[in-house]
């Protein structure tokens, strides 16, 4: 029924690519097409932006991000050109030492949370019957908690280790990313090819790998860029709640939670750090939506009989 | 029996399987960790007196099982234990005025949301390309992608402290004043969940509601002559709204998490205060309380969207085939 | 001629925003009571055009010129209330799939009846409540309340079109515009919605414009013909005019392609296939597969022309084409060698039957495939065909009983407990190379897998066999490095038998090969199997639904029905003198043209 269904509707379709020219692979050809939305562009300057800032920031940051420099709360001087904060640390310095953190563990956690996933799901979608109820059965119970629930309650005891956050930020992710690629995994698994392989007698890792990994890799894609986003959006607000980054550290999330009690007085020390996780979200999700963007438009103009 | 009557008591089965594995990863989490529990709730310097104090007050010295068995037996009825920081205080007496205070909020916050959301989705699907879409399509974008506390401390910036002083920036709630009257107290957090929240229902919605608008059955409708009013309300939006309602029950059972980072921001005495203090100072029974109260909150509202959603749509309620 | 309800004049649909062209100069008439047929392949716009009767566009595409009047109305020039009025009042629609088209929201009695209220068709409830049961049983469906208050999924696929037409004509309708409306149903389902249609048109002498891939349908049921090719109307006539006389090239190979059930002509595919919008070529698009194309067919599009104003096309050489006599050659393949004892069974299938979960889906089936013999297994939908060549190929997930040999050696349930030999020598066929085929694999990595596991070879070797196995389905070896969306229905299908061919299989089963491709390449990948049978030795299990395939490639055929096998026997024995009623009913309903 749909076969036939889709063939009227393929009239419909632009003729993306005519014989003979093409692509090697998708998920170039939806990076190319992502980087056609103005949003993305946006997304991947901002992005850039932050990675320059937090990679090269130290370099130009005039004082130690530890020092003592004024009174606290004092506010723009010539020293200090954005003040200093709660404990008299100079804003400026703390804000070019502080993305390193939030980025550096955002991107770990959301690779950790990337690849756990991506397995049990994989796994799940391709085993369908008593495994896949029983491994996804399990991650929804890890999905009945939100996120930094989670995250708290797997640190309560063992408290704010960093690679302990990064480890659980990525395990609150796993559940969510495995109903992804599961879904995306069933429906591939479902197709011919992959009956086509079990009848040679193929095994089953190669089928994994070669036959449905590779048509799942570019809503995975969209993934990261969305799982970014909530990484550092997590870790921040770890930072802010105190269980993140320990003072003294230099951490854009610990800095609002420090100096927000002086935030009429010395606005820039929460200003600064709360615009720059603003703008990297935004930034990130810009480019997640992209992806997604492009992907949409792919799957139209293959979604010939399929 | 009857299979609809079966599909919703295996709903129901489902439902309590998971509250049951939830509490045995948060007991797991806190109570059966490999290592000593009690030096971990104490720290290094305990003295030798107290840490056995604690293990009996806990019931560490038990067999893990048991341990489990006595704390289950006891949440099942109600009593979540006693909390270790405000000695001599059940975790119920603590928790019951900020259970009602958060679940104030969340309300709020839910009942402004979700209408709100599902409008914006679906005239943005309605009016799918025009300006008012691309407006919400990035507004979305933008409250999608940030951190509750930045929007939180956004809005204190504008509405409480620098820009315009208008609405108090913390919202600690005198508890002898009954909660109506301080209700100004609540715009605030209530306003930053709203945000939160919103754009994961309204962009849910605005794609469910262009999959119909591009269905077989909506061209079906147009083609019939009917008028654009009956195309929508009639054939497209319940379509349209029935795949929306896990979600929205996923959003709501956010907000149950949201409240963590919200409350702590306005200094409002909820349970995710709670929860954020009760982390701070290891205080077990209260941190495995609130963790099984928080997961509860998205089993049942899970189940309820699960319910819902057989009940609206007619191929589940009637077909089962 | 004042009896012309529909005239549609130099109609043109484009795709929005690019501007490529969908539909170039369509012009039709249709009088009172008449059935056009409007017949063409895939991505031959005859959908796109039908559709903008109700002046409707999906969206991405735009109507971009033309006119259409509808007794009297400019379709065009009217403003959008009006248009809903016209809409299910004057012209009415009749989707290709009415499971989809029907809204699973709403019960039947509400979809029905929401048409009579928009179009205030009689003046009281009452009055629409008397229509609506009237529709009903014209559609030869109950009326009763509780029927009324189903849902759609609680419908067969049958009842559910039924429920479509009656809709369409609720209103009396002076033109009615017919998506393919049977493709999605199984023939015997087919007949009888088919026979409601052409009632209701011929009693209420309503318009209509039957669009449809299915020449043999048109055959049965339409008055005059239109047949579409890459957005052109190229060949219009009566009836007889098209199947007799044809003018056009396309025309009479489109014909020739078609599976005929008495089995006196051979089967012809068209080479290549039909460009997609974008793709098309300067003047006639059916050049590049046109026996009688001159320069002239390149540079320039040819105008309307014919013996008669009734019978048009647009051919530059139609008046050599025309002399040509049509009537294909005689049918020589299949016969051979069915004569003579059979030999030892290859496949044996002894007291098999299978379940679905927990429901069993094959009952007791007894069937034996035979050395260098095609063997067709021929159901409808839900006839456990596809169940049981998937039980040989050891691709049934659930529980079987019974036994399957091959060559006298039990098998397996399972394809992956099967001894490589086994799998090596037992080769599937899928219904789909839209799904059969890796979209991330090209064509090269696709033929390399059975080589790889079945055969230990260094790469010299794995090159020749790969480019043997393509030449073996007629293609060229530059396809290797293309990935399948590269390549058409056609060529995706031929690669898929390539795939199987390269594992050097004994036994070949063919599952609805050629269901999800047109007719002029379906007849073309039948040829090629038929040939590979004959010549490569092979034993085929061939299944389908379209019993009229059967005569072109088997020699014997088993009919399945729920489960069973209800006859077997020589091809010619059970189709020219059927003992099952099952049987006869399948070959009745069956459209021949």
């Amino acid at each position: 029924m749909s076969e036939i269904r889709s063939v009227t509707d393929s009239e419909l379709v632009e003729p993306a690519k005519v014989h003979g020219a093409r692509r090697r692979s998708e998920w170039v050809e939806i990076l190319h097409n992502a980087w056609g939305f103005n949003r993305t562009r946006v997304g991947v300057g901002i992005f850039a932006f932050i990675l320059l800032l937090a990679a090269l920031g130290p370099f130009f940051a005039p004082h130690s991000p530890t020092e003592f420099v004024a009174a606290p709360f004092s506010g723009p001087s010539a020293g200090t050109v954005l003040g200093v904060d709660y404990i008299g640390h100079d804003v400026l310095s703390r804000v070019l030492w502080g993305g390193r953190t939030v980025l550096g563990l955002a991107i770990a956690a959301t690779i950790i949370g990337l690849v756990l996933g991506v397995s049990f799901g994989l796994i799940a979608g391709y085993a369908r019957r008593w495994l896949d109820e029983t491994v996804m059965r399990l991650l929804d119970v890890l999905l009945a908690f939100p996120q930094i629930v989670l995250v708290l309650l797997l640190i309560s005891l063992l408290g704010p280790k960093l690679w302990l956050i990064v480890l659980m930020v990525g395990l609150s992710h796993a559940p969510r990313i495995a109903r992804v690629s599961r879904a995306a995994a069933l429906e591939v698994v479902q197709r011919d090819f992959v009956r086509a392989a079990e009848a040679l007698g193929e095994i089953k890792p190669r089928i994994l790998f070669f036959e449905v990994l590779p048509n799942i890799t570019s809503p995975l894609l969209v993934e990261f860029g969305l799982r970014l986003t909530y990484s550092i959006g997590l870790i921040a607000a770890l930072s802010f709640l105190g269980f993140g980054l320990q003072p003294p550290a230099a951490d854009w999330g610990l800095m609002i939670n420090e100096n927000r009690i002086g935030i009429t007085v010395q606005p820039w020390a929460v200003v600064l750090p709360v615009s720059l996780i603003a703008i990297l979200t935004i930034g990130t999700n810009l480019i997640a939506d992209g992806l997604g963007r492009a992907l949409i438009g792919i799957e139209r103009e293959s979604g010939g009989p399929s | 029996m009857p299979p609809l009557l079966k599909l919703i008591l295996m709903r129901f089965g489902l439902g309590a399987l998971t509250l049951f594995l939830v509490s045995v990863v948060v007991f797991a989490a806190t109570q059966a960790l490999p290592g000593d529990t009690a030096r971990a709730i104490l720290g290094k310097d305990a003295t030798p007196q107290r840490l056995e104090l604690l293990r009996q007050q806990l019931g560490l010295d038990k067999p893990v099982p048991q341990q489990y068995w006595e704390w289950l037996s006891g949440v099942a009825q109600g009593d979540l234990g006693d909390s270790l920081v405000q000695q001599g205080m059940s975790v119920t007496s603590l928790l019951r005025d900020r259970v009602k205070n958060s679940a104030a909020l969340v309300l709020i916050a839910a009942l402004v949301s979700v209408p709100f959301s599902i409008i914006i989705g679906a005239l943005s699907a309605v009016w799918r390309d025009s300006k008012f879409d691309m407006t919400a399509s990035v507004g979305n974008l933008t409250l999608a992608a940030l951190p509750e506390f930045v929007i939180g401390i956004g809005l204190v910036l504008v509405f409480a402290t620098n820009v315009f002083k208008v609405l108090p920036a913390v919202s600690r709630l005198d508890p002898s004043v009954s909660m109506f009257r301080q209700l100004h107290l609540l715009i605030l957090p209530a306003l930053t969940l709203t945000l939160a929240v919103a754009p994961y229902i309204s962009r849910i919605l605005r794609a469910s509601m262009i999959e119909v608008l591009e269905s077989e059955y909506v061209m079906m409708a147009r083609l019939k002559g009917l008028s654009n009013h009956l195309v929508l309300w009639r054939h497209a939006l319940p379509n349209a709204i029935v795949p929306t309602l896990q979600v929205i029950a996923l959003n709501l059972a956010w907000l149950a998490g949201g409240v963590v980072v919200v409350e702590y921001l306005f200094g409002f005495p909820g349970i995710g205060q709670a929860l954020v203090d009760a982390v701070a100072n290891r205080d077990l029974p209260m941190i495995q309380a609130l963790c099984l109260l928080i997961a509860g909150v998205y089993v049942v509202l899970n189940l309820m969207a699960d319910l819902g959603t057989i009940l609206v749509s007619p191929r589940l309620r009637t077909g089962l085939r | 001629m004042n009896d012309v309800v529909l005239t549609v004049d130099g109609l043109e649909i484009v795709l929005d925003p690019s501007g490529i062209g969908i539909d170039h100069e369509v012009s039709l008439v249709i009088r009172q009571g008449e059935v056009l047929g409007l017949v063409g392949e895939s991505a031959s716009g005859k959908t796109t055009a039908a559709t903008a009767l109700l002046r409707h566009q999906r969206r991405g595409a735009k109507i971009a010129g033309g006119r259409i009047r509808i007794d009297g109305t400019d379709i065009f020039g009217v403003s959008d209330a009006e248009l809903r009025e016209l809409r299910g009042g004057l012209i009415s629609y009749v989707p290709q799939d009415a499971s989809a088209a029907l809204n699973p929201a709403l019960r039947i009695g509400t979809q029905l009846t929401e048409i009579l209220e928009a179009h205030s068709f009689g003046s009281s409830a009452a009055e629409r409540r008397k229509r609506l049961a009237e529709m009903m049983a014209e559609v030869l469906l109950p009326s009763d309340r509780a029927f009324l208050r189903r849902y759609p999924h609680q419908l067969s696929g049958g009842q559910q079109q039924r429920v479509a037409v009656a809709m369409a004509f609720g209103c009396r309708p002076k033109v009615i515009v017919l998506d393919e409306p049977t493709t999605a149903l199984d023939v015997t389902t087919q007949a009888h919605v088919l026979d409601t249609i052409r009632d209701l048109t011929k009693s209420y002498g309503v318009a209509a414009l039957y669009v449809t891939h299915d020449l043999a349908v048109v055959a049965n049921l339409a008055d005059r013909i239109a047949v579409m090719y890459a957005g052109r109307v190229i060949e219009t006539g009566s009836k007889r005019d098209i199947f007799r006389q044809a003018l056009h090239p396309y025309t009479r190979k489109l014909l020739a392609a078609i599976p005929d059930l008495s089995g006196e002509r051979a089967l012809h595919g068209i080479p290549g296939w039909a460009p997609r919008p974008g793709q098309r070529p300067e003047g006639c698009a059916f050049v590049p597969r046109c026996d009688w194309a001159i320069d002239r067919c390149r540079e320039e599009f040819p105008p309307s022309e014919g013996p008669s104003e009734e019978h048009q096309t647009r051919c530059w050489r139609y008046r050599e084409v025309g002399a040509q006599p049509m009537g294909g050659d005689a049918r020589q393949s299949g016969r051979d060698g069915t004569t003579g004892a059979a030999d030892q069974p290859v496949v044996d299938v002894r007291q098999l039957s299978a379940f679905y979960q927990r429901k069993e889906c094959l009952h007791d089936i007894f069937m034996a495939l035979h050395e260098r013999r095609c063997l067709a297994l021929v159901g409808e939908s839900g006839s456990g065909k596809t169940t049981l060549a998937r039980c040989i190929a050891g691709l049934h997930p659930f529980k079987i009983e019974g036994e399957i040999t091959f060559r006298g050696h039990q098998l397996a349930r399972d394809s992956r407990g099967r001894p490589r030999p086994v799998r090596q020598a037992i080769q599937y066929v899928f219904q789909s190379p839209y799904s059969s085929l890796n979209p991330r694999k090209t064509v090269r990595q696709i033929l390399a897998q059975p080589l790889r596991i079945f055969f230990d070879l260094d790469a010299g070797e794995t090159d020749a066999r790969m480019a043997h196995a393509l030449e073996q389905v007629a293609l060229d070896t530059s396809l290797l490095r293309r990935y399948p969306d590269e390549l058409s229905g056609g060529e995706r299908q031929r690669v898929a038998i390539a795939r199987a061919l390269a594992a050097e299989p004994t036994v070949l089963i063919c599952d609805e090969v050629t269901s999800s491709l047109d007719v002029s390449v379906q007849a073309a990948i039948i040829e090629l199997l038929a040939q590979l049978q004959r010549e490569g030795g092979l034993s085929m299990l061939f299944v389908t639904h379209n019993l009229a395939l059967v005569r072109s490639i088997a020699q014997e055929v088993a009919v399945m029905s729920e489960g069973r096998i209800v006859e077997f026997g020589l091809v010619d024995t059970v189709l020219e003198n059927p003992q099952a009623d099952y049987t006869r009913k399948l070959l009745a309903d069956t459209p021949t043209i």
